[in-house]
């Protein structure tokens, strides 16, 4: 490739570049991401969600016995529960979407 | 296309150091936009380093000797296949190759997450890009791959021998693949320690990553041990190289890392360990490519001289000193939020397992580097090999067989005496089965203790995880009625974690039996043999039936037809070859070149089987030839001189045909001595081996592999629906538990 169209080239990936990486600096969007609290209190959520699979698996499966399922069931429901709990807390306290 | 290629490296470098600032200032200020703008400038560092691959790919696809790289590890004569794959046998390639896998899977992640982690990912963006800011420099300033030479030679140098495997096409990326993925939750990790967000959503994101570098790197290793054990004609597969060690260390690490994340999940526990773990096997990944292009430590694998030690010394050293003070500084948060209920449940046996894990890693890192380290202390380099590490490593491999065995029968939290009962009895039956039936078969391996538990152990392991299958499958029929192979795929697709970590433990136990098996009971003879010669090994006769010779443009192959027949019945029959391929030494000679051993190969003679495998090496001496060879130099060395001053002095169309002419009669002159392998053949250095289970360290690898990816794989959509569907439909009232489902 020649030097001029070589030059040509780069000069145009740099200007791509510059209009690329520089695009959310001319144009703000609209913030459209979950809060970090309530994301932290969803992941959570998840995960003990997939506890109280695991160990209902485990009871299906011979691990648990009645008694120690029952317990452990009601415990894990109960964290299950507050995480709920606290992830209404979160959403009733951040600001209301626009219209 | 050159100057295009570094320009473009130049402009990735540039792109790298603003996202750094772009994403700590959006990180520090607050402001978005400015997060925005540096997770563009991964993608933007993605395409760019894609483009400079492509442009160096050609530029081994074309032979565009102008390019040093490409003269040095690529000729004419290399396969397509392999001229492509020799972008990464360089050091400039390879270090391309990192930037590219890097950006790639950075751009990954960061769009994943782009609505997510939102504390944390503008600092995991800014270490991702700290780390292809770093590699990029190495290559615009220390090892560029695209440097020319304004008079290129008319033939390349040609590839390593070695190093023509189809392995190369898969080995190297993977192993690469593995070591940048590992970096992504170093990266992660990292930005939860700035931000002190150290609850359950960094782990949630990252944790598919840390299993897809766990699968790549483990991939890579067995594709290279299969290299290993195909290609180098030592008979092994794994030598502990110091290469080899460095991708096992990261790997070990995030295999603790990927059991030991479970329990911070469910519990809030280890959250220091885990932190420690992570940060460990990022930086452990980049002493592993360091150790491949370093030379620091002799290595089969150690391609070049070192240029970069002092670049990659300094990064390892801000990694370690980093880690360590971001997880002093943030211990009050790292502190557990539950304790150990029981030693008797599966966190307990998930830590103890982590402990042999990590143990591993410290005799590995110890043994690795004591060469480096007794040289420091005492100005002697010793040399250790596989020997210092048994004592160390049988002993624990033996107790992670053993862990991997309790782990999948145990529960979390807590167990009774009766469920203990109820689950061990058949595995441990299974076990003990195992051991005495082998301790009483005439012949069988009670000589050798440590493989004698491994197999019991094996035992143990398959049958409790064959155990937990169909107890899985019972429990879901029993609300499902389904039949048992439509049971059995919806219990996995439902608990893709759970039964694909189960498979993984299967699969290592069926390795480990083949890693015990073949490394206690090989038999192997190192012998001379002439055609019609016979040498016993493990009671099978392997004869050397005749001797065999090709030439082609790309090499010399020397080799030998063997008969192998055991009690006079016939059993196979191995062609094992020596590859000599046209060296570029001058000394050599226009004859000479085509006979250098320096620049061989072997290719083995292999009859695999489940029970045992039968393997074959022929190392060819073209010492009977030197006579004819050093003639043949002779000869060569007056005519070639005299027809190239001929040939300057003729039309361009005359010249060529002149030259022609004389390289003609040098192929046949070559062609003639090496015929005499044939028509006079000499006494041949053979290694043959009789190795029992070689195969099931490949199937168990495969075994490993598909248990990682059905656990890699997204959970479906349905489930996935259904598991958020009590938090989407809540009303204002009291929150509702999750559905019970089907197993």
């Amino acid at each position: 490739m020649t030097g001029p169209l070589a030059l040509l080239l780069v000069l145009a990936v740099v200007a791509g570049l510059v209009l690329f990486i520089s695009g959310p600096l001319r144009r703000p969007s609209p913030s459209a991401e979950e809060p970090p609290d309530v994301a932290e209190l969803e992941a959570a959520r998840e995960a003990k969600y997939r506890e109280l699979r695991d160990a209902e698996l485990d009871h299906r499966t011979g691990k648990l016995s009645d008694e120690d399922y029952a317990e452990l069931d009601t415990v894990l429901r109960a964290e299950a529960i507050e995480i709920l709990r606290e992830l209404d807390r979160t959403g009733e306290a951040l600001p209301s979407p626009g219209p | 296309m050159a100057v295009v290629g570094r320009a473009l490296l130049i402009l990735a470098l540039v792109v790298a150091l603003y996202g750094i600032g772009a994403s700590l200032f959006g990180a520090r200020t607050r402001r978005r936009e400015w997060v925005d703008s540096g997770r563009r400038a991964v993608y933007a560092l993605a395409g760019l380093a894609t483009l400079a691959f492509a442009i160096l790919e050609v530029a081994f696809f074309r032979s565009d000797f102008s390019y040093n790289v490409v003269a040095q590890h690529s000729s004419t004569t290399t396969p397509t296949f392999y001229k492509l794959a020799a972008a990464w046998s360089s050091q400039e390639g390879s270090l391309l190759l990192w930037v590219f896998l890097l950006s790639v899977w950075s751009s990954l992640i960061l769009f994943l997450t782009r609505r997510k982690v939102r504390e944390i990912a503008p600092y995991a963006t800014a270490v991702l890009l700290g780390f292809g800011a770093f590699f990029t420099s190495l290559a615009v300033f220390f090892a560029n791959p695209f440097a020319t030479s304004a008079n290129p030679p008319a033939e390349g140098a040609g590839l390593d021998p070695l190093l023509l495997h189809p392995s190369m096409m898969i080995h190297p990326p993977m192993l690469y693949s593995g070591y940048t993925l590992l970096t992504i939750p170093f990266a992660f990790a990292v930005g939860a320690l700035v931000t002190g967000r150290l609850g359950a959503e960094w782990i949630s994101v990252t944790r598919r990553f840390a299993l897809a570098a766990w699968l790549f790197l483990g991939v890579g290793i067995l594709l290279g041990a299969r290299w290993s054990y195909t290609e180098l004609g030592w008979g092994g597969y794994w030598a502990w190289d110091p290469v080899e060690n460095a991708a096992l260390m990261p790997w070990l690490c995030i295999t603790a890392f990927i059991h030991s994340i479970m329990i911070q999940e469910k519990r809030g526990m280890l959250k220091i360990w885990n932190a420690s773990l992570v940060l460990g096997a990022g930086t452990l990944s980049i002493l592993g490519t360091f150790l491949v292009r370093s030379g620091i430590l002799n290595s089969i694998h150690a391609f070049g001289a070192s240029t970069l030690g002092v670049p990659f010394v300094t990064l390892i050293g801000a990694m370690v000193i980093g880690s360590i003070g971001l997880i002093v500084w943030r211990r009050e948060q790292l502190r557990s939020d539950a304790r150990l209920e029981s030693l008797w449940s599966r966190e307990a046996v998930f830590l103890f397992q982590n402990m042999v894990l990590v143990a591993m890693v410290l005799v590995v890192f110890w043994i690795t580097f004591f060469p480096l380290i007794s040289q420091a202390l005492t100005g002697t380099k010793v040399s250790v090999g596989p020997p210092a590490f048994r004592p160390f490593i049988v002993p624990l491999a033996l107790i992670l067989v053993l862990l991997s065995g309790i782990g999948p029968i145990i529960a979390w939290r807590r167990v009774t005496v009766a469920n203990l009962r109820r689950g061990f009895v058949l595995p441990v039956a299974a076990g003990l089965v195992t051991l005495i039936v082998l301790l009483v078969v005439p012949g069988g391996p009670s000589s050798r203790p440590f493989a004698l538990i491994m197999f019991a152990l094996a035992g143990f392991v398959l049958t409790g995880v064959v155990q937990e299958l169909w107890r899985g499958v019972a429990a879901r029929r029993a609300i499902t009625h389904d039949a048992v192979p439509v049971a059995l795929v919806g219990l996995i697709r439902r608990n893709r974690r759970r039964y694909g970590g189960y498979i993984v433990h299967a699969g290592l136990a069926v390795l480990l039996v083949g890693v015990a098996a073949s490394s206690s009971f090989q038999h192997s003879q190192d012998v001379l043999l002439s055609p019609g010669q016979k040498a016993h090994v493990d009671g099978y006769t392997i004869r050397y039936v005749r001797p065999v010779e090709s030439v082609t443009e790309q090499k010399i192959a020397f080799g030998a037809v063997l008969n192998v027949s055991k009690g006079g019945k016939h059993v196979t029959t191995v062609t094992t070859t020596r590859n000599f391929y046209p060296s570029q030494d001058p000394n050599d000679g226009l004859i000479g070149k085509f006979f250098d051993t320096a620049n061989s190969d072997s290719a083995v003679g292999l009859d695999a089987g489940l029970r045992r495998d039968i393997w074959t090496v022929i190392n060819v001496q073209t010492a009977p030839l030197a006579g004819l060879i050093n003639q043949g130099n002779n000869v060569f060395a007056k005519y070639a001189p005299q027809v190239m001053t001929q040939a300057a002095t003729l039309p361009p169309a005359r010249a060529q045909q002149a030259m022609n002419m004389l390289w003609t009669e040098r192929d046949v002159a070559v062609a003639e001595i090496a015929h005499r392998f044939v028509t006079h053949p000499w006494k041949t250095e053979f290694l043959l081996i009789v190795d029992p289970l070689v195969t099931w360290i490949w199937l168990g690898a495969l075994i490993i592999g598909g248990g990682g990816l059905i656990a890699l794989w997204p959970v479906p959509t349905l489930a996935r629906r259904r598991a958020a569907a009590p938090q989407a439909a809540r009303p204002s009232g009291p929150p509702p538990v999750p559905v019970r489902e089907p197993a």
